[in-house]
């Protein structure tokens, strides 16, 4: 086999074409170096295009007072404050250059009367803070970052004749394993989807960028893509992964009809002023509104309906809260009978804002649910319910460079790394964290291959990948993938959800070590042309690790807070907040271990007022002020 | 609520193929893709298709349902009367790979001849300035998913393979009329390139693009004629010709 594969070099091979990878990708070929961009997909179709709402950053465009600090302290809050506290920093100081970039390279945001880019209200920010495009705001990053590789493409082909010599999509290849040579990165290892062929790139670093772990659960707002290949590719290299409890289940996603179960249905409804109902039409997510922001969110309907015109002298309406409170809200409604028919609650527009211009600011909602479930979103309300949406666990990294703890030239960015969003990401923080996360991606792995150089990949290393992709024609086991990952899933639905138990975790670990047993007993028909049976097999196996990181961090971390919540421990608890999950791989099990969290340096510590800090942190941290 | 359905579904590869005849059962409420879905996973574990999103945002899933150009994930079962055959078959302009998924390379090739957006050279960051209306009309073609659709309806390249080398097709007409409107791009010269580099001459304005795009963007009254009789004037007005070779430029503005 190893004398008919497909081999490449390149300084840098980035998996994963959504917009942190494409982010990286640039930057690390505008440093001078070549650059493979490996997708599982065809090119531009990557997850990013779902993003709805926008890109959160502090450009005061709308509202002057805001800044990064102010940015720094939402995303912090959002977190409950286990974010790590330089990636969120970083994230806030960032953001706004990050937009303005776009901006250069052709992106047509929405307009403010001053022809600035515009900015949108959403759950949890200050002030209104997401440059946005309708509510396709993810398809114009992606494209914009599309047609600039295409732009880097065009130039390198007037200087040298090939548009591809220093940076090449490969679409539609599947990473299987990252190569390593003396402890350290030395490539990947794949295989076309198109036909099974092989596929080796030699690099000294890589960058991950494969986003969410969603088609893990049942019930997501994630295309197929999102199964955790990054993820599990890093714990198999070596890498850890952190704090892979934490799961935002958005709380709006689609209910019926059942074929569309999941699908996401923008928190933009909602910063345009949509209103969450029962069956009793009551608005309910008043009586949810947790202590920690009681003086930031208004607790009657009139206060509430004023901040839509004046914003300094009222509070907030509930309906923005942080996504988990609305998630776990909206839960409560259903189990508590107030709940649809299918299952969800009420979200309408229709009150507030006229036909038109509903299908002015949220067009493609309107289409979505017209098309798909005959609903005019203009003159009656939607039925929505909670959908697993992001992991805010993953791949730790050094928030500086993206590099990855413990495995020397693998770099990860986006989605799959974890820390930047705590235990909660806020809306519109997923798109600035991937354009400022994959800048830096790119930019640590560039500095490292040009002080490290080449690390050739031993033909032993190759022998042993490749068998690995033979491995699902060989085995007569007679499993049959598609019905293993349906059981996964079910498992994880029932009992890794939105609301967690010791007791179901136990089990839900027991039952994710039995499918693994049984993965590998599984047989594929057809052959290697484009066949989904066979991807599916190394889906699933990424899957699974993820599934275990995820209800062993899920069993330990006795509290609930942000996306991860405990019936049996139903409290937030100060003292778990300075704990980080850490999982890695030791080539049979996940194992978790307890790591602190890296402590908010005194100058960040300052910009919040004390008493909000007292909420969430022990008395001797507060009696610290800070780590220096 | 259930019904069972009756498809014919094209299997093979690009030596050979043909229809074979599938029972299933759906629920109501679901789409094409659904159904594909469970033949795949209770009936033909290999058979191939493309999706991502199956929420009509990425583009993906492209193919021919009783012949017409679609999107599976936005196509509902419930638009077939109970006792017809769906027929769904791989777009037809470009080279099957195997079963529902083609070969469209070509795309992504045509991509690469467009000249990329030219901001102008002294344009800092966070100072542009324009006004919503003045992006909108740019902004309806970046609504594009590039499912392709177009590409694969428009006659010029469906019927005619020949023409694929001098035919850019309506996906990249709209990115050059996006280019062309686009309040901060420099580049003057975008509608007489779409004429002379991508073919635009070709199109005879029959709106076939227009019907299949799921994003409605309108292809052919907002971006295709424009350009055409943008290009029309120039060319035939003897004042407008003058300056453009007296002046050196090509007069289109």
């Amino acid at each position: 086999m190893t004398n008919t594969i497909e081999r490449h070099k390149y300084d840098i091979v980035v998996i994963g074409a959504g917009g942190a990878g494409l982010r990286a990708a640039v930057e690390a070929r505008e440093a001078g170096l070549s650059v493979a961009i490996v997708c599982k997909s065809l090119f531009g179709k990557a997850h990013t295009v779902m993003a709805e709402g926008g890109a959160a950053a502090s450009m005061g465009n709308v509202n002057e007072k805001d800044n990064w600090m102010v940015h720094f302290r939402d995303t912090m809050r959002g977190g409950k404050f286990l974010n790590h506290y330089r990636m969120a920093e970083l994230h806030a100081k960032e953001a706004p250059d990050r937009i303005w970039e776009l901006e250069v390279w052709g992106a047509l945001f929405d307009r403010t009367k001053e022809g600035k880019i515009s900015q949108r209200n959403f759950g949890g920010h200050e002030y209104p803070r997401l440059a946005h495009v309708g509510d396709r705001t993810g398809l114009e990053l992606i494209r914009t970052m599309q047609q600039r590789i295409v732009a880097l493409q065009q130039k390198d082909g007037r200087e040298t004749g090939d548009p591809e010599k220093n940076i090449k999509v490969f679409a539609e290849v599947t990473i299987t394993e990252i190569l390593k040579e003396n402890g350290k990165v030395a490539g990947a290892y794949g295989y076309r989807r198109e036909n099974g062929a092989e596929v080796l790139f030699e690099a000294p670093a890589v960058v991950i960028a494969t986003g969410g772990v969603g088609k893990t659960f049942k019930i997501t707002s994630n295309s197929w893509e999102g199964t955790g290949d990054g993820h599990a590719l890093a714990l198999k290299a070596g890498a850890n992964l952190v704090d892979m409890e934490f799961l935002q289940f958005h709380p709006t996603g689609m209910v019926w009809p059942l074929s569309v179960k999941g699908i996401l249905v923008t928190e933009s409804v909602r910063g345009e002023g949509g209103i969450l109902t029962n069956t009793l039409g009551e608005r309910f997510m008043f009586k949810y509104i947790p202590d920690v922001f009681k003086d930031k969110y208004a607790d009657n309907e009139a206060e509430a309906d004023r901040w839509y015109i004046d914003q300094d002298n009222n509070r907030r309406p509930p309906e923005l809260l942080p996504r988990d409170e609305v998630a776990r809200a909206i839960n409560s409604e259903v189990k508590a009978g107030r709940g649809t028919e299918h299952g969800g609650v009420f979200l309408d527009v229709s009150k507030r804002l006229s036909a038109e211009v509903i299908k002015k600011r949220l067009p493609s909602m309107w289409h979505q649910f017209y098309e798909l479930a005959g609903v005019d979103i203009t003159k009656e309300p939607m039925e929505v319910g909670p959908t697993c949406h992001y992991v805010m666990g993953g791949v730790e990294v050094d928030p500086d460079s993206a590099a990855a703890v413990g495995v020397d030239g693998l770099f990860a960015a986006g989605e799959v790394a974890g820390g930047m969003h705590g235990s909660n990401r806020l809306g519109g923080n997923s798109l600035t964290d991937l354009l400022v996360f994959g800048r830096r991606a790119g930019k640590g792995a560039a500095e490292y291959v040009k002080s490290h150089g080449e690390n050739p990949v031993s033909e032993a290393s190759i022998a042993k990948a490749a068998a690995k992709i033979a491995l699902p024609f060989v085995s007569q086991g007679g499993e049959n993938a598609y019905s293993l990952h349906q059981e996964l899933q079910e498992v994880t639905h029932n009992l890794v959800g939105i609301i967690r138990t010791g007791v179901e975790l136990q089990e839900a670990i027991e039952k994710i070590a039995e499918l693994r047993k049984r993965s590998a007993n599984i047989s594929v028909t057809g052959d290697r042309q484009f066949n989904p049976g066979f991807h599916l097999v190394f889906d699933l196996d990424n899957m699974l690790l993820v599934a275990e990181s995820t209800a062993k961090s899920a069993l330990l971390r006795e509290e609930s807070r942000g996306g991860h919540t405990r019936d049996d421990f139903p409290g937030m608890n100060s003292t778990w907040r300075q704990v980080n999950h850490i999982a890695s791989f030791d080539g049979e099990k996940v194992n978790i271990k307890a790591q602190p969290l890296p402590a908010l340096p005194k100058e960040l510590f300052d910009l919040f007022d004390v008493h909000e800090l007292e909420k969430y942190m022990t008395p001797e941290e507060i009696a610290k002020g800070g780590s220096n | 609520m259930a019904r069972t359905l009756k498809l014919r579904i094209w299997r093979g590869t690009d030596k050979d193929g043909g229809l074979q005849d599938v029972t299933v059962e759906a629920n109501s409420g679901e789409v094409v893709l659904d159904i594909i879905h469970r033949v795949q996973a209770t009936q033909m574990g290999d058979l191939a298709v493309r999706w991502n999103c199956k929420a009509g945002k990425c583009g993906s899933c492209s193919m021919e349902i009783n012949g017409k150009p679609r999107l599976a994930c936005m196509t509902q079962i419930s638009a077939y009367p109970e006792d017809e055959v769906i027929t769904i078959t791989p777009l037809r302009a470009f080279p099957v790979i195997k079963d529902l998924v083609t070969d469209v390379s070509f795309n992504y090739k045509k991509a690469l001849e467009v000249r990329a957006y030219e901001p102008p050279s002294d344009l800092a960051p966070g100072e542009a300035r324009m006004q919503q209306v003045d992006v909108e009309r740019s902004q309806e073609f970046r609504k594009c998913i590039e499912c392709f659709l177009c590409q694969n309806t428009c006659h010029v390249i469906r019927d005619h393979e020949e023409n694929k080398k001098s035919f850019a097709g309506p996906r990249f007409f709209i990115r050059l009329a996006e280019l062309d409107m686009h309040p901060l791009d420099t580049l003057r010269n975008r509608k007489q390139s779409a004429q002379k580099e991508h073919g635009l001459g070709m199109c005879n304005i029959t709106k076939c693009c227009t019907e299949v795009c799921p994003e409605h963007i309108r292809i052919t009254d907002n971006a295709i004629i424009p350009m055409k009789e943008r290009v029309v004037d120039v060319k035939y007005d003897p004042l407008r010709w003058l300056g453009s070779v007296i002046r050196k430029r090509d007069g289109i503005l």
